[in-house]
């Protein structure tokens, strides 16, 4: 079909592969939003000062990538027109179905409401020290509440405590409920595994971490402020045991698979062995797990000068987001390159202008970037309350 | 007569959805057919197949599926000896104009004919985002072309690989046992062609339906029976290379 090759037996209907790139950036868009989350509330609820200053920052990367992250799945529908009815007459019994809930659930009851509590103070100042457009936007942002008396801001501390509470569990939900659409589809054994949920929360986990340390040292950079080393380390410190965590997730459930040797085995084998040998041996393993976590090792157990560790945790970081995409791809792409029949494999032609071909998947890509540098402008991280002139109009007791 | 304006803002409702009504047609009428009568599936006899590929012709004709899409294939196996683990399979263009000469010799060689198993705990309609594919009454697995969102889960999902995104429509397809024929008492339409009777419709609630009773007395397997799809495709004389 389409002249696609194929080697061995497909069924007919297999040679096509229907699920493209872009559901490949799903998995890791949503990744990131859970990783980010759960770093944040690693400064919000385990107390861990050090990650202080990517607290904001990885809050404002989860936002601006779960504003993106349903934009694959909606250009990769048959009939993108259609996917209200996802929420208007959703089927229970499907795994995907939930995906709107999930996606609103933790949009709006919980990132952009823990945002909003995080920033109000920094928010009413802005709405009175700014002119023009950005006070009136400000002014919207209010929500009319200009009280930022102490006893506001505690409250408003309790309850933004409260959601980063709630909001752990919901980030598993987010993303361990994309790892369920996979792990609970028992007609594709590649996919078909109750530690697939586990894993994509981990692997999750790892990205965010990472990006979140990417994006706070380029800042620092572009900013020409030095870096808080104390927080990087730290931050490279949980990147190192979560990525351990996943690593070994992955090895149990490849352990698993080789020692139970089911009736899949032989084919998956042989597929990993040639069609995914590079993108999951040589990109996944090799070189988006194995070096970054080699290299953070390095700085945890060896004395390494601060320079050379900025250097080291940049390096790994950016191996870390290949490594994690490469995963996802292997799960998505990997999943529907061999037939059912365990006779045969297709190949994965990507095309480069088209509705699902890798120009999308590059803007897909870089779009929360440019949304994240949006943000970061409207609300700046770094910015605090005290620091500004604040007006004893904003100070007193507004309407409660 | 004059409408209040109060009587118009109930009427244009009532007006809007009879439009509707209208404009999506009325269906053909089966005035005896009752689905709650009729639990459907298949008898396939692999003994009787003889690879000609009129089923794939007559379905593709019948249900105007798209060149490079099958509703229904015919595979051909060569199984070596004993290794049933370890078959040679081939299907060109999904066996639509019969196969040609077995290159291989000695062994066993046999034709299989595939399509929907119209399963009764079938994967494909448990993970539909919105129920656009379900399972009938009277037991065949449908898709609503009028509400699929093309997310193409199902495809996924369905271990006999049977589906496909009918580039025509975005929208998922596959057999629909000829619902549209079977519900005025017809047979599929690939049942109707096969020469050999090697595909015979079952309706699992008559039981005085010669087919049902053939299954009833005889050896017949599923495909995948691990897969606990309670699939309705049942195959007589299946050899245990067949996926």
């Amino acid at each position: 079909m389409n002249g696609i090759p194929v080697e061995g037996f497909m069924y007919p209907n297999e040679i096509e592969l229907q699920w493209s790139v872009l559901i490949v950036l799903y998995p890791f868009l949503t990744g990131l939003v859970a990783g980010a989350f759960i770093l944040a509330s690693l400064e919000r609820v385990f107390r861990v000062d050090a990650v202080k200053p990517t607290y904001r920052l990885a809050l404002l990367t989860a936002l601006a990538f779960l504003l993106v992250a349903p934009l694959p799945l909606q250009l990769h529908l048959g009939h993108p027109e259609r996917s209200l009815e996802m929420y208007l007459t959703p089927h229970t019994s499907s795994a995907m179905a939930m995906f709107g809930f999930v996606y609103m659930w933790y949009l709006m009851g919980v990132l952009v409401l823990e945002i909003w509590l995080d920033y109000r103070s920094d928010i009413v100042v802005l709405s009175q020290s700014t002119t023009g457009w950005k006070r009136l936007f400000y002014k919207v942002l209010t929500l009319g509440s200009s009280n930022i008396s102490d006893r506001s801001l505690e409250i408003d501390n309790k309850v933004g405590w409260i959601i980063t509470v709630i909001g752990i569990p919901s980030a598993f939900l987010l993303h361990g409920y994309v790892g369920f659409i996979f792990g609970s589809v028992k007609a594709n054994p590649w996919w078909s595994s109750p530690l697939m949920p586990v894993v994509f929360i981990f692997s999750a986990m790892v990205s965010g971490i990472a990006a979140v340390m990417l994006v706070y040292m380029f800042l620092c950079w572009a900013r020409r402020v030095p870096i808080d080393m104390r927080c990087v380390d730290t931050v490279a410190k949980y990147l190192f045991y979560t990525f351990l965590i996943d690593f070994t997730l992955e090895l149990l459930d490849l352990i698993h698979r080789i020692y139970e040797s089911d009736e899949s085995f032989r084919s998956l084998d042989f597929m990993v062995h040639t069609k995914l040998y590079f993108p999951h041996i040589v990109i996944q393993i090799l070189l988006g797990t194995l070096t970054p976590i080699l290299l953070l090792a390095a700085t945890q157990v060896l004395p390494i000068s601060e320079a050379r560790r900025k250097l080291t945790y940049a390096v790994a970081g950016c191996l870390t987001l290949v490594g994690i995409f490469a995963m996802r791809w292997n799960v998505v792409i990997g999943g529907q390159l061999f037939s059912k029949s365990f006779l045969g494999y297709t190949t994965y032609k990507m095309g480069f202008v088209a509705r699902e071909g890798l120009l999308v998947a590059i803007v897909l890509t870089i779009l929360p970037l440019f949304i994240l540098w949006a943000l970061i402008k409207l609300l700046p991280p770094w910015l605090e309350t005290h620091s500004l002139d604040v007006s004893p109009l904003a100070s007193a007791h507004g309407d409660d | 007569m004059t409408i209040t304006r109060r009587q118009l803002l109930i009427l244009l409702p009532a007006a809007a959805i009879a439009w509707d009504s209208i404009l999506a047609g009325t269906p053909e009428a089966s005035p005896n057919y009752n689905m709650t009568d009729h639990w459907w599936g298949m008898l396939i006899d692999v003994t009787k197949c003889i690879g000609c590929g009129t089923c794939v012709q007559a379905c593709q004709a019948e249900n105007n599926v798209p060149d490079g899409y099958f509703r229904t294939w015919v595979e051909r196996y060569h199984v070596a000896d004993w290794s049933i683990e370890n078959p040679q399979v081939d299907s060109p263009d999904g066996g639509k104009h019969g196969f040609p000469p077995a290159a291989k010799e000695g062994g066993k060689n046999f034709f299989v004919p595939k399509m929907c198993n119209h399963c009764a705990d079938s994967p494909c309609t448990q993970v539909c985002p919105v129920g656009a594919t379900f399972v009938s009454p009277d037991g065949v697995v449908l898709v609503d072309q009028k509400y699929c969102l093309g997310c193409r889960y199902c495809i996924q999902a369905c271990p006999y690989g049977c589906r496909f995104l009918d580039p025509t429509t975005n929208t998922a397809s596959k057999c629909t046992l000829c619902y549209h024929r079977i519900t005025k008492g017809l047979t599929t339409a690939c049942c109707e062609t096969c020469p050999t009777g090697t595909r015979q419709l079952v309706d699992l609630k008559n039981p005085n339906d010669p087919v049902h009773k053939f299954i009833e007395t005889h050896s017949v397997q599923v495909l995948k029976p691990h897969l606990a799809t309670q699939a309705k495709a049942f195959y007589y004389g299946l050899d245990g290379s067949v996926r």
